[in-house]
């Protein structure tokens, strides 16, 4: 390959033509992606210096973030919703890791039975909408239907049942849990991609040493499959702290009972579009959005810099 | 002998633990759908029963189908989709056999650049989206979502596609050069063609946050002509929020599209994660 391409650059740096076609290939993706993804995504974060002051549209530097953190109008609500998204995040992190890499371990299994049509229905519902996905859950919780009590009852556990969605104190960690469900297929698959790729040699190996097992999975496995759990939890981080629909859809763009559910995302949608009695504020919208950018930077940047880096990868 | 009854006992063990989380995941589903078929006395004294002979009711699906135009939002969600995907197909690969096949000054940075709409949302740049949108008069169009849908399905595909042509054979491009073919001709009718499988793995992976999507839907086009399915049901079941007949055949309807993809291209959407997306 390397051969044929610098032949290709000699004789283009004898004949020097104009090579359109690189040209047109690139264009339309280029045009497209640039138009409507990474002008509009600068022109967001320039606009968060912006304001509207005493009529006037002007530059206003820092004063929109100074607002947001410290305006008592704003900042209970950011803090509030940043809070929240960090549990959330953590939830995920701390649910749907460990339930992931089990089930992975699980499948991945060599000769097990149905283990495709196991993968198959664990997957589902990362493809169900979050429209179908929050208001499925909703019914199956509401305390109307009684479905969920009713499968408390069967093993005993009724005494356990509340309205968990309408009480502030657990309708985040509620909203959490039905990510989870809907989310898990994600990490599964990924990891269970990852115990494939490990060569049988290693195992053979571990077994003829007499690691096998509990042992084995903690000692040879799981340091191999480390960074699949890396990129798992940072496509978890950007997903968390963009995310709106579920919330959206099972608790409303208020984020209720008393903005207990309310994250960054369902905060930009109310503070950019307005909601019943408040009104839409471009400025700070795009303020709350600097914001979002800066910490999905700061967790990718973090990841591919420091964390990245330092995993050990094996090269079979 | 005992060691064979310690395995066997671990795999039973296997099959329990996988076999309750796939009642878990698939539940809701059922519960959903089987519901939906049922009269609305009996949704709430047997939730759990399959429908009967007596308790059969579609009563919830005629008032869908007569109150909401759920028609026409499948048609609206299938074009957004559909031309969003071939859209990214076409201009993803072009740009990945450029990045792929020639050696240019700024590739990698270009690569780099293509790249960073993988891990940044495209949803921060929604205030500015909305005013470019106004200002050129695409709100509340079709046009618009493909747009949006185009440029944020491109980073994926460009990276994907690359990766994959770069295991092209060259000898076979350079064969096409001597007999003649232009570049254009090479890239279409030599290149495309063996790079299909990864086509189809770039579809499924563009074509599920599309569908899914809420957000864009519901701040670009949330004009009833141009709503779509996902937008759709979720203002249909907050209107009909006590109608629970309605509310659950609109779920279903709203699933099955989505069961049906997923049935075709299951194994396709879980090769192409477990192949391409850990190395």
């Amino acid at each position: 390959m390397n051969a044929s391409n610098t032949k290709m650059t000699d004789i283009s740096e004898i004949k020097r033509p104009r090579r359109w076609h690189i040209l047109v290939f690139l264009l339309p993706a280029l045009i497209v992606y640039t138009a409507v993804m990474i002008l509009p995504l600068i022109e967001t974060l320039r606009q968060s210096f912006f304001n509207t002051v005493e009529g006037q549209y002007t530059f206003v530097g820092l004063s929109n973030f100074k607002v947001l953190f410290g305006d008592p109008r704003w900042a209970a609500d950011f803090w509030n919703a940043l809070k929240n998204n960090f549990i959330f995040f953590l939830i995920h992190m701390a649910v749907q890791n460990p339930i992931g890499i089990a089930l992975a371990a699980m499948l991945s299994i060599p000769k097990l039975r149905f283990s495709a049509f196991y993968r198959t229905a664990i997957f589902l519902p990362t493809l169900l909408s979050f429209v179908i996905v929050g208001f499925i859950w909703k019914l199956i919780l509401s305390p109307i239907w009684g479905v969920a009590p009713f499968l408390l009852d069967t093993v005993g556990l009724k005494w356990l049942f509340a309205p968990w969605l309408g009480k502030p104190d657990t309708a985040l960690i509620a909203v959490s849990l039905i990510s989870v469900w809907q989310y898990i297929g994600i990490p599964m698959m990924l990891i269970y991609a990852a115990l494939l790729n490990i060569p049988d040699e290693v195992i053979e190996a571990a077994e003829l040493d007499g690691v096998t097992g509990w042992s084995q999975f903690w000692k040879i496995k799981l340091p191999l499959i480390l960074p699949a759990i890396g990129i798992v939890s940072i496509l978890t981080f950007v997903g968390n702290f963009n995310a709106f629909d579920l919330i959206y859809t099972v608790q409303g763009a208020l984020a209720g009972p008393d903005g207990s559910t309310d994250i960054l995302g369902t905060l930009l949608y109310r503070t950019f579009f307005g909601f019943q009695l408040q009104l839409g504020d471009r400025s700070m919208g795009a303020t709350i959005a600097a914001i979002m950018f800066l910490i999905i930077l700061a967790g990718v940047s973090l990841y591919l810099f420091v964390i990245q880096r330092r995993m050990r990868r094996y090269q079979f | 002998m005992s060691k064979a009854r310690a395995s066997f006992g671990r795999t039973a063990g296997v099959h329990v633990a996988l076999i309750a989380y796939t009642l878990i995941a698939l539940f809701p589903v059922f519960l959903t759908i089987a519901n939906s078929f049922k009269s609305r006395n009996a949704i709430f004294r047997e939730p759990l029963a399959l429908p009967t002979p007596e308790t059969f009711s579609l009563i919830g699906y005629q008032t869908v189908l007569k109150q909401g135009d759920f028609l026409g939002y499948f048609q609206n969600s299938t074009i957004v989709t559909v031309v969003s995907i071939a859209l990214v197909l076409l201009f993803g690969a072009m740009a990945a056999f450029a990045l792929s096949e020639y050696r240019f000054r700024g590739n990698a940075l270009m690569g780099l650049y293509l790249a960073l709409g993988i891990m940044i949302p495209i949803r921060l740049g929604t205030v500015a989206i909305l005013q470019g949108m106004v200002a050129t008069g695409l709100v509340n169009t079709l046009t618009a979502l493909i747009l949006v849908y185009t440029a944020q399905g491109l980073p994926l595909a460009v990276f994907i596609l690359s990766e994959f042509m770069r295991t092209v054979s060259d000898d076979l491009k350079n064969a096409g050069r001597i007999d003649g073919l232009s570049e254009y001709a090479i890239f279409f009718r030599l290149v495309l063609p063996l790079v299909r499988p990864a086509m189809a793995t770039v579809a499924v992976f563009t074509m599920i946050p599309i569908w899914k999507d809420l957000w864009f839907p519901l701040i670009l086009a949330p004009a009833e002509t141009t709503k779509t399915v996902t937008l759709g049901s979720q203002i249909f079941i907050g209107q009909f929020v006590t109608n629970w007949n309605a509310v659950l055949s609109a779920l279903s309807l709203a699933i099955f599209p989505v069961l049906i993809l997923y049935v075709i291209f299951s194994r396709q959407l879980i090769r192409g994660i477990t192949a391409g997306a850990v190395k």
